[in-house]
């Protein structure tokens, strides 16, 4: 059978899917056998999957802030990922797995946690004794999957609708106008900043906490908490700042 | 000192209970914290009511045993202390007083202001010991010599006085405070590493099985710790279930 290059695409737009139904069943395995069953494993998955995901926001943060500097390399970056097969067809299924994987071990750590203590307090000081970013990762976390939910909306189901369904030409040249554009609503750009001010507060206790979640504490746990908190703001703080740019100069 | 208790009241283990508002006079700021609560249970007594039922025994701050959620912390808004070494000079005339248990599915109450915790006994028995020869020709511990950080470090594990205030404070109801001290204690010692693989394995299991939650990091325990335990203490337990759970 041949398979032309347009069909070999359409099956792998579809990737990503069949992997993330793999990972879906993989995790009800894993919780089955016992693998993710105790308390200690899953903190550790939680970890190396935060700590995968802030590898990615890095990524991220140095592509977007080429657009600010100039069109044309935001233009020839954007193309190479978007049409990389590597890029296309083994990271982003990896990244989008590893989301999903994330978030559904936050909400199950969230249950157990929330059993672990069936009749609440009638007065519960938690500011006596714990920060608000650390005490809230469900609503931080919650609000960062919302946003991620408008994220793929405005960006990923059109490239892939572009891509896959229309066949649109290749063109090295739309990606910096496709983003110009998107930042012109001030709803849009507004509800990208807020998200960013919670994905901060998110890595502030999230960047440490993994370490800690994988055994590390050690004389080296200052100085990564100092670049913890660096990194929790700079790369949040990056994101606004793009989204503004876009905002206030097109 | 006057001042307004808000107290937990449950008849027994089935009751539902509920809070129950109090007035009190006469407490000394030189009081401890037990001290006004028998105040105030000779109080309920002449006026022929039911005593509070709260838990004690040495009222010196080592034997764990006191416990209670105070204004909504672990044995009360002071640092570094049990409820029988906190006294009612951190408290104001005229103030209002929460009291209730510690609450996690893991600590039942028993009565009023009393929890089980014989769930912390049981991660004990699961892994919270070594095994030495006791018949007869015993070998003095100090024969093993030990670096003085580690012994150090193990000394201030040892210190844990199993109270669950850590258990209490968190957020999560998680016990990973205590289980790590006792961890450990024995991890940093020759005499612990014999049986440290299944040790580590079979405390958390048995910790997980009693319904504790899972540890996020707020660090809440190691605040509200009598004994000052570092969440050190944490990390050294993931590392040694992560090394057992390679070879076990
Ligand atoms: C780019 C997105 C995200 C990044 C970079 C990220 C990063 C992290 C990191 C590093 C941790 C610490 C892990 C640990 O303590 O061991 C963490 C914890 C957590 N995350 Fe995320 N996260 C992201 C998205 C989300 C989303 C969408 C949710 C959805 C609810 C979420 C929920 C949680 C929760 C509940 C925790 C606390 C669990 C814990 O501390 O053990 N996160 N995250
Ligand atoms: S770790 Fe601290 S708070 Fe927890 S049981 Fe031991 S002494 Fe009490
Ligand atoms: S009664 Fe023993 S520690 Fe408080």
């Amino acid at each position: 059978m041949i398979i032309n290059s347009s069909e070999k695409v359409v099956v792998g737009a579809f990737l990503p899917y069949f992997c993330v139904l793999f990972k879906l069943y993989s995790i009800n395995i894993m919780a089955k056998s016992g693998l993710l069953k105790s308390s200690i494993a899953k903190k550790v998955a939680m970890a190396l999957s935060g700590l995968f995901l802030m590898l990615f926001l890095a990524q991220h943060f140095f592509i977007n802030m080429t657009s600010v500097f100039s069109e044309s390399v935001f233009n020839s970056i954007s193309h190479f990922m978007g049409n990389n097969p590597l890029v296309q067809f083994v990271i982003q299924p990896i990244l989008i797995v590893g989301v999903i994987f994330h978030f559904i071990m936050g909400f199950v750590l969230n249950i157990q946690n929330n059993n672990a203590r069936p009749i609440s307090y009638a007065s519960y000081n938690g500011a006596a004794n714990a920060s608000w970013a650390s005490r809230n990762m469900i609503i931080s976390g919650s609000v960062i999957l919302a946003f991620l939910g408008l994220h793929f909306y405005d960006f990923w189901v059109p490239e892939m609708a572009y891509k896959y369904v229309e066949f649109g030409p290749l063109n090295e040249t739309r990606y910096f106008h496709e983003l110009a554009e998107k930042f012109e609503s001030p709803v849009r750009t507004a509800l990208y900043c807020i998200s960013f001010v919670l994905l901060s507060l998110h890595l502030q206790h999230g960047f440490s906490s993994s370490f800690q979640s994988i055994g590390a504490n050690n004389k080296f746990s200052k100085g990564l908490q100092g670049f913890g908190l660096g990194f929790a703001i700079i790369i949040p703080l990056g994101f606004v700042f793009v989204a503004l740019f876009h905002h206030f100069n097109h | 000192m006057k001042l307004t208790l808000k107290i937990w009241r449950q008849k027994n283990a089935q009751d539902k209970g509920a809070m129950v508002d109090y007035k009190i006079d006469g407490i000394e700021p030189d009081m401890s914290f037990l001290e006004m609560l028998d105040v105030f249970n000779e109080q309920q007594i002449n006026a022929g009511g039911d005593p509070v039922a709260f838990d004690h025994d040495c009222r010196e701050g080592i034997c764990g045993m006191c416990s209670l959620f105070i204004n909504g912390e672990a044995h009360g808004p002071d640092r570094g202390v049990t409820t029988c070494q906190l006294h009612m000079r951190m408290f104001k005339d005229g103030d209002t007083i929460t009291i209730e248990p510690f609450r996690s599915v893991a600590f039942p109450v028993v009565k009023d202001l009393v929890v089980n915790r014989s769930s912390f006994d049981r991660i004990q028995h699961a892994g919270g010991f070594i095994s030495v020869n006791t018949s007869g020709n015993t070998i003095d511990a100090n024969t093993i010599p030990v670096n003085k950080v580690d012994a150090d470090h193990a000394f201030d594990a040892a210190t844990c006085i199993g109270c669950g205030a850590c258990v209490a404070s968190c957020k999560n109801g998680s016990a990973m405070l205590f289980v790590g001290a006792k961890v450990s204690q024995y991890a940093l010692l020759p005499q612990g590493k014999i049986e440290a693989t299944e040790r580590v394995l079979n405390m958390v299991k048995q910790m997980d099985e009693e319904g504790f939650g899972n540890c996020t990091n707020t660090g809440a325990c190691e605040v509200e710790c009598p004994k000052g335990i570092s969440l050190e203490n944490i990390a050294r337990m993931n590392r040694e279930y992560l090394s057992a759970s390679m070879k076990g």
